[in-house]
């Protein structure tokens, strides 16, 4: 892989992604073998937003490759909270580390954080624009399941301000996949996304009902409808009581859908479906330590 | 009208640049996205809307004593497509153009999403690609099509 930082899912080719999937295989058929493959290696993680998903699992992949991590911790601990700018912030800890993490509220931010460090920088989610590892993590996942020929996938929730979405939708674009994306007309997908979507000769299919196209889908992705994007509780009920699946949704399904979240859910995926062979979402987080592992891996020059 | 009454409303300039057929009512963009407020001591002039057999109406700006460079002048395509370029020295029109759409317009135009970090306190100007119907901010992808002056930056 050629790139220093990894800031969007639109920057990997297809040929990137089967390097870091195939890379994510070895790792988790045999672990052992890169144990000590990093042992030197320092990761800055910089999460100016909670996660628990995505920092665990950067610190897990990090220490499994036998490095360790330095964490800036919480915003409100840290000389941010007296006005230390972004660009400060990522120029002073570059010099503790020999990579970067950076999550951070503000679309671009990783974009521009990059432009001013010269250690490799993974955008590990920037406001709502793009979160790439959750995209590889995915594909692993859907290529684990499903695999990348002939693929039907159905995108529901929050498509409009869902990041991991819009990473996903662009990476989709470079398989052969036929991506349909179910959500309330509020909640489409954002202009840039659907002209890049366009541009890449990808048909951008809107339901406002799963029912439509349910029977058709190798992959069902499930993201939160938050109540924040709804002027009133009330309304944020009615719409997000239409995008939930239980086992009885699932019925009308194919018999091998897999059904994904990036996680966390809170009711839009009934517990009942855990039991169902469709489910695919814990796993599907699991997948992140290997990915992420094999992206580190190529990144800090694990190939040479 | 004529050429020579023109001249007449907006007196000639000695060495400098005009910038000639920019869509009427324009002008105070063009200097705005030039940077020009007349705190430098340039003589600048405006004329607007005059009439033009090719736009209908067309402003005309004039700066005295500044040669604009084919970068400065292409940003102007974004709101002035058909705007032509003339570079004076002691009177006469020593070099004619037009200008070029660039691909990247930087420092220009604000994002006009709120939580792009281009419009936070950070060192970095805004960025937007320039595409065939709008122009795309590098950074959080925001496609603006209408209205581009309304999202020129304020000095």
């Amino acid at each position: 892989m050629r790139h220093d930082h990894i800031i969007s899912a639109k920057q990997l080719s297809r040929g990137d992604i089967e390097t870091v999937l195939d890379r994510a295989a070895d790792i988790a058929a045999d672990p052992g073998a890169f144990a000590d493959r990093h042992s030197d290696t320092l990761l800055g993680l910089l999460f100016f937003e909670p996660s628990t998903r995505t920092k665990m699992s950067f610190t897990t992949a990090m220490k499994r490759l036998g490095g360790d991590i330095v964490d800036m911790g919480s915003v409100e601990s840290s000389s941010v909270k007296k006005g230390e700018s972004l660009a400060d912030t990522v120029r002073v800890v570059e010099g503790y580390t020999d990579a970067l993490v950076l999550r951070h509220p503000m679309e671009g931010s990783a974009k521009m954080a990059s432009e001013f460090v010269d250690v490799p920088l993974v955008n590990a989610g920037d406001g709502a624009g793009q979160h790439p590892t959750q995209t590889l993590l995915d594909l692993y996942t859907i290529r684990e399941n499903a695999g990348f020929d002939d693929l039907t996938i159905g995108i529901m929730g929050d498509l409009k301000y869902g990041r991991t979405v819009h990473s996903l939708a662009h990476a989709l674009t470079t398989v052969d996949a036929s991506q349909h994306f179910i959500s309330p007309e509020s909640l489409q997908l954002p202009r840039s996304v659907r002209y890049d979507l366009h541009e890449a000769g990808a048909g951008v299919r809107e339901h406002t009902e799963l029912d439509e196209i349910l029977p058709e889908l190798d992959v069902l992705y499930v993201t939160r409808i938050q109540a924040e994007r709804f002027p009133d509780e009330s309304e944020y009920r009615e719409v997000a009581g239409q995008y939930q699946i239980d086992a009885a949704t699932l019925e009308a399904a194919k018999d091998d859908l897999t059904v994904m979240h990036p996680l966390p859910r809170v009711d839009e995926i009934a517990h009942d479906v855990d039991e169902t062979t469709h489910a695919q979402y814990f796993q599907q987080a699991h997948n992140g330590v290997p990915v992420r592992m094999a992206l580190l891996d190529l990144m800090l020059g694990g190939d040479q | 009208m004529s050429n020579n009454d023109q001249q007449l409303r907006v007196s000639k300039i000695q060495n400098g640049t005009v910038i000639d057929h920019i869509a009427g009512g324009q002008a105070l963009n063009v200097l705005a996205i030039l940077g020009i407020d007349g705190t430098s001591g340039d003589s600048v002039s405006v004329a607007m809307n005059m009439p033009s057999d090719r736009l209908g109406h067309k402003d005309v700006v004039k700066v005295e004593g500044r040669e604009l460079s084919q970068d400065e002048v292409d940003v102007l395509s974004l709101i002035a497509p058909a705007a032509t370029i003339n570079i004076i020295r002691d009177y006469d029109v020593v070099e004619k153009g037009r200008v070029e759409r660039p691909s990247v317009v930087e420092g220009v135009l604000e994002c006009p999403n709120h939580n792009c970090i281009t419009t936070e306190d950070e060192p970095v100007d805004s960025r937007f690609a320039v595409g065939d119907d709008g122009v795309r901010c590098e950074y959080c992808d925001t496609i603006i099509r209408d209205d581009l002056p309304a999202h020129i930056l304020a000095e």
